[in-house]
């Protein structure tokens, strides 16, 4: 699988443990409630750790320990969920949060400009093949009025 | 056209007294344009769903309607110039059956655009510098002022540049495109507010402090709609350079927890409702002073928009006219018309004028395409080239002299824009209604035009002076009829339409919703109820009561007894 990352198509070295699964080598990426439940565990885990958040999360919960996390992914349920938005902004603008945020779930590829803007720098999208309308959206735009993350 | 004025630039400086795009302003609309001529390709071809087309269209101001689409034009806090009006009368000629219609929220609205066509005519839109953006969706909608801004005699300071500010700030604003519900913000600048302030999202007044400085009182979680809400003072004074940081936080703070489980429940209204709004108060305070000092709007920028509203070049000489008083004297028409549809001026010699799109045979709000270029004609004779449009759906002509009235009248009446009906029963607000809106359960420009044809006698209607009818075609309520002095709210019974009609409800400084009279009336007892209500007022009032004052006297007892009589 591929994703793009700060604008390059690049291959997903991520997998995902599913709540009732056992940790796996390599990169692994949990929800949020599994972080909070084997934190200890995850913290001596070899490789990297991510943690999946969904909208009604509240990104408090994980900024002590963002230095231990290095990627966080923003799980879109409905591309109509902004809240999701103001996640990525207070990771990056508030907790100064400097690894990977990636969009995976149900956006829009429409949405990727904002995204960006917001502080998120990977993108999964639902189908392989929006990969090349993904990087061709992130310039929908070339001036803005507000300040931005990225 | 050959007339005796004097059009010399001494006298109109052609200096414009609205914001003017620069280069970035410019490329944000273009790129806009051809995002969204991209995304009704792909949707045409069937790349992009209906669900997510829903989404970014109405993001464009495109709504899907009973006849056709529906396209809702933003007049940025109302202002509007001749070119931008001509450029209305092109798209209501090539693109629309030759009219337009002019919305309570200062936007102009085309109910007969083709899907296909919306990314051309958002183009033409865009070389006059307007847009759809944002005019509709669960996003930040367009900013609306007091139509009398910079000219009235009330006034603390001129709104327009922080209109302005905050256009640009909620333009495109990555973090707040997808709200749990609309968002609308208004800013008021004068002592009598006319921008419905307390029944917006946030309200800002302008203030002075103490110390005489001028700040923002703001208020949050008004609202009118299915659930009207008064608003609520968050914030006593707020300095300038906090707006934009204050207002960053109020909609953070929303979006993270605003109710996203039921879309009536969404509005931020219902947040500080649910929340009360000390705590709701507590989170916008903790989190705007974490983002406070990163996000100062300078004096310079701030000064650098107000340039762009510098008055224009009055005529000093203005107000030795006495040919004004004279016409009065002698034709009493053109007095009654100066008496109701014209405004005082904070310029001696100067008045602003109100162009009634209220004439009894056109339905409330609706101009046609011809008046359009005739009225662009106006702007540039009377009134530096520039037009507002209104809350009740008129538009104004805001720095006429008064020495060109006259002319101005004439001219104004034979484009029947000059019905003397500003703020009087026939000045109706109406939605749509389900004529052309689907959402709507009951007809309302029908009832409006029956309630129009029965009150002709202009004598009688001047007689009931000051009272502002509003009517919803359903309780999603556009047409404000929660805060009319009376409003008709149509509702479905069993299939057909019926009518709901309260009293008392204001939206300017005393704001307050109207009190249900009793059980809604059928569609063919509007009228009449409407005519008795009025009834009883004229042998109730004490002297010169106004209709509003004389509700909140008596209640809505006398009024329902007549109106219920025969029942």
């Amino acid at each position: 699988m591929q994703i793009i990352k700060d604008k390059q198509i690049v291959d997903d070295t991520w997998s995902y443990v599913a709540e009732d699964a056992e940790l796996k080598a390599g990169d692994i990426c949990v929800s949020l409630a599994r972080w909070k439940q084997d934190k200890q565990q995850l913290l001596a885990h070899a490789g990297n750790v991510g943690v999946r958040i969904g909208p009604a999360d509240s990104v408090d919960d994980i900024a002590p320990d963002l230095a231990n996390i290095q990627l966080i992914e923003l799980d879109f349920p409905d591309f109509a969920d902004g809240r999701l938005f103001s996640h990525a902004w207070l990771l990056r603008g508030r907790y100064d949060y400097q690894g990977e945020i990636r969009a995976t779930g149900h956006y829009m590829t429409d949405q990727v400009f904002y995204l960006s803007r917001v502080g998120v720098n990977a993108f999964s999208p639902e189908k392989v093949e929006d990969l090349p309308v993904v990087l061709s959206h992130l310039n929908d735009f070339t001036v803005k009025y507000q300040n931005s993350i990225n | 056209m050959i007339t005796c004025h004097d059009y010399s630039p001494e006298r109109h400086s052609k200096r414009p007294t609205m914001y003017q795009y620069n280069d970035n302003d410019q490329i944000l609309i273009d790129e806009r344009v051809a995002q969204f001529r991209r995304q009704t390709g792909q949707y045409l071809t069937g790349e992009i769903s209906e669900d997510q087309y829903r989404a970014l269209r109405l993001r464009n101001g495109l709504y899907i309607q009973i006849h056709a689409p529906m396209l809702r034009i933003a007049g940025p806090y109302g202002l509007l110039n001749a070119k931008q009006l001509r450029k209305l009368a092109h798209i209501a000629r090539h693109y629309d059956k030759n009219y337009c219609h002019f919305t309570t929220r200062q936007n102009i609205q085309f109910n007969w655009p083709k899907l296909e066509e919306v990314p051309d005519i958002l183009a033409e839109l865009a070389s006059v510098q307007m847009h759809a953006i944002q005019t509709s969706g669960n996003c930040m909608r367009n900013t609306t002022s007091d139509h009398l801004a910079g000219v009235c005699v009330d006034e603390i300071e001129d709104p327009r540049p922080y209109c302005e500010i905050i256009r640009q700030w909620t333009t495109l604003h990555p973090e707040f495109d997808y709200l749990p519900r609309k968002f609308k913000i208004a800013v008021s600048g004068a002592l009598h507010d006319r921008a419905a302030t307390q029944f917006h999202d946030i309200g800002l007044h302008l203030v002075k402090n103490d110390a005489g400085e001028v700040g923002f009182r703001v208020l949050v979680g008004g609202g009118l709609g299915r659930t009207p809400v008064i608003g609520q003072v968050i914030k006593p004074y707020l300095e300038k350079k906090h707006l934009l940081s204050y207002l960053e936080a109020i909609l953070r703070i929303y979006n993270l927890f605003g109710r996203r489980d039921n879309k009536y429940k969404a509005r931020i209204k219902i947040l500080v409702k649910e929340s009360g709004l000390e705590n709701f108060s507590k989170l916008v305070e903790q989190e705007w002073l974490l983002i406070r000092d990163s996000n100062e709007l300078s004096d310079d920028r701030i000064n650098a928009i107000k340039n762009h509203f510098a008055p224009p070049a009055y005529d000093p000489a203005a107000v030795q006219d006495t040919s004004f008083a004279q016409q009065q004297q002698d034709n009493k028409a053109f007095a009654t018309w100066v008496k109701y549809n014209t405004a005082e001026h904070k310029i001696p010699g100067y008045r602003a004028v109100f162009l009634s799109l209220k004439a009894p045979d056109s339905p409330p709000g609706d101009m046609t395409d011809v008046q359009l270029d005739e009225v662009a004609d106006l702007t540039e004779q009377y009134s530096f080239g520039e037009i507002r449009a209104t809350h009740r759906q008129n538009l104004i002509l805001a720095d006429v002299k008064q020495a060109d009235l006259f002319d101005l009248w004439q001219k104004l009446d034979s484009l029947k824009l000059a019905t003397p009906n500003i703020g009087t029963v026939t000045d109706m607000i109406c939605c749509p209604g389900l004529d052309f809106c689907s959402l709507a359960n009951a007809g309302s420009i029908g009832v409006a035009k029956e309630i129009n044809e029965a009150l002709d006698d202009m004598d009688y209607i001047h007689d009931i002076g000051d009272l502002k009818i509003n009517m919803s075609g359903c309780m999603n309520g556009c047409a404000h009829q929660s805060v009319g002095h009376i409003g008709i709210l149509g509702v479905d019974k069993k299939g057909a339409e019926w009518y709901q009609i309260t009293l008392g409800g204001s939206s300017e400084n005393e704001a307050a919703l109207g009190e249900r009279l009793g059980p809604s009336v059928a569609k063919d007892q509007v009228t009449k109820a409407i005519t008795t209500i009025l009834d009883v007022y004229v042998k109730n009032r004490l002297d010169d009561e106004s209709f509003l004052d004389m509700v909140n006297r008596v209640g809505i007892t006398p009024f329902k007894e007549q109106v219920y009589a025969d029942n």
